[in-house]
């Protein structure tokens, strides 16, 4: 009942920070109204980085009391994780070709940086899969979804040098909205995009989470009624 | 001390006893190295006939042929150890889990730089490049890349080894994570070879470093719990 409500409060967040970020802010001086993808974009991003970091956290939490709850909770910041940083992309596509004329931007660090996230993840997530043993998954999965975090850091400084060492930053950067110069209707409607996207993601966990908990205790009870049958089985001969 | 001394021994014998199946069986090197020289002609088909446009390219297509083949030679050397379960014995050796990864990874290291020496010769050879001028630094690139492909790719292999589509899952998981090391070394190569014009050569270097170190220490903190199962 309780997660019921974080949901129906959690859409009628998004709902009204969307009217708000559609109709009421006023457009871009620069930018127009393309800079209003900039909301969902930013809050996307956010939440992606936010997912893999309880994804690692919860690798190692496995790793060192053994409980099959992390587990899940790290599948399911993978899994939602995954979700936002696609949504995250897409959004920067949007924005981009009305802004830099092109989708695609490679001297954009944190693009090209998101880029390899998904990849990894995704890797993640397929990799989950191949495992069918549910403790050496979840083994298997936490120094995984571990090395992939460290590896985001390295990823995201070279590729900023990637670009930085020929030439300067021939771009704006693309999150001014967070410049304290910037209007406080702008920055106001961005942190309201972030809470809504925060509740939203929240939302999605518990019930992901609660899912791989009865996918567990499913392939539990199959498992031990495979074993009673073989047993049931022998006894008969 | 002495522990460490005691561990670096047995790493030195894991790599050791590589060292002879691989000299014994010998297919291994054959096929990968065989393999990165017709991954190079095709890209030569790719990108060719023009030779300065070859030649331009030729840092990136140095490394991508050896990233391509480091996947066949690291996933190689895992798959010794599934033969009448070698792998299970190697778990079962008494000694620190990260002396095994060192010990595999050492071999790794060691194939990974007979390759990147021969696909560097042959990209000198293909693409017309001048690899003589400059081959202080280029030897140096060629080592830390092979160093952080094996370190990288001795974690993932003992990772998919076991499982039933390794052949797909470990460059799949491999190739985003070995992002900035062909990155780093793409840069030290191309700097390398134009005589370091901007003086970044030991910038990427450093960054090679770097992810050399962390993925070494990454994969012998981890590697224990992929022997735990």
């Amino acid at each position: 009942m309780k997660t019921r409500i974080l949901g129906f409060v959690a859409l009628v967040t998004v709902v009204v920070v969307t009217v708000i970020g559609l109709f009421v802010v006023p457009p871009d001086a620069n930018q127009g109204d393309a800079q209003r993808v900039m909301y969902p974009h930013v809050a996307s991003a956010w939440l992606a980085y936010l997912s893999f970091g309880v994804t690692a956290l919860c690798g190692i939490a496995w790793l060192w009391k053994r409980d099959l709850r992390f587990d899940a909770v790290a599948l399911a910041g993978a899994e939602i994780g995954v979700i936002f940083t696609a949504f995250a992309i897409w959004g920067g596509m949007m924005w981009g070709r009305p802004i830099w004329g092109v989708f695609w931007q490679w001297e954009d660090p944190r693009l090209t940086t998101t880029a390899l996230l998904l990849a990894l993840y995704v890797g993640y997530l397929l990799f989950r899969r191949l495992t069918d043993d549910p403790e050496r998954r979840a083994t298997r999965a936490a120094v995984l979804g571990i090395v992939a975090a460290i590896d985001i850091p390295i990823v995201h400084f070279s590729v900023e040098w990637w670009r930085g060492l020929h030439q300067t930053a021939t771009i704006a950067a693309p999150d001014r909205v967070l410049d304290p110069a910037a209007p406080m209707a702008f920055v106001g409607t961005l942190l309201g995009f972030v809470g809504a996207f925060t509740l939203t993601w929240l939302y999605l966990m518990i019930r992901r989470y609660q899912l791989a908990r009865a996918e567990a205790d499913r392939e539990e009870a199959a498992r031990v009624e495979r074993i009673v049958s073989a047993r049931t089985v022998e006894a008969a001969r | 001390m002495t522990e460490l001394r005691a561990e670096a021994r047995i790493a030195l014998a894991i790599a050791h006893k590589d060292a002879i199946a691989e000299l014994r069986g010998r297919h291994a090197m054959v096929s990968t190295l065989f393999f990165a020289a017709v991954v190079l002609l095709l890209f030569g088909f790719a990108l060719g006939p023009d030779a300065a446009r070859l030649a331009a390219a030729a840092p990136g297509l140095l490394w991508l042929a050896i990233v391509f083949a480091g996947i066949l030679a690291v996933n190689r050397l895992h798959l010794l150890e599934t033969d009448d379960d070698a792998f299970e014995q190697l778990a079962l050796y008494p000694v620190a889990r990260r002396a095994i990864y060192a010990g595999k990874a050492l071999g790794g290291f060691a194939v990974m730089l007979l390759l990147g020496a021969v696909v560097l010769g042959a990209v000198g050879i293909l693409f017309a490049v001048d690899i003589g001028s400059a081959w202080g630094p280029l030897l140096a690139t060629v080592v830390l890349g092979a160093i952080g492909i094996a370190a990288v790719g001795t974690f993932y292999a003992g990772l998919t080894v076991r499982l039933r589509a390794r052949e797909v899952m470990l460059p799949l998981l491999m190739l985003p994570v070995l992002a900035p090391l062909l990155l780093g070394a793409v840069k030290a190569t191309a700097a390398a070879l134009a005589g370091d014009p901007f003086g970044e050569l030991g910038a990427w270097l450093q960054l090679l470093v770097a992810f050399d170190v962390i993925m070494v220490v990454a994969g012998a903190a981890t590697y224990g719990y992929l022997l735990e199962d």
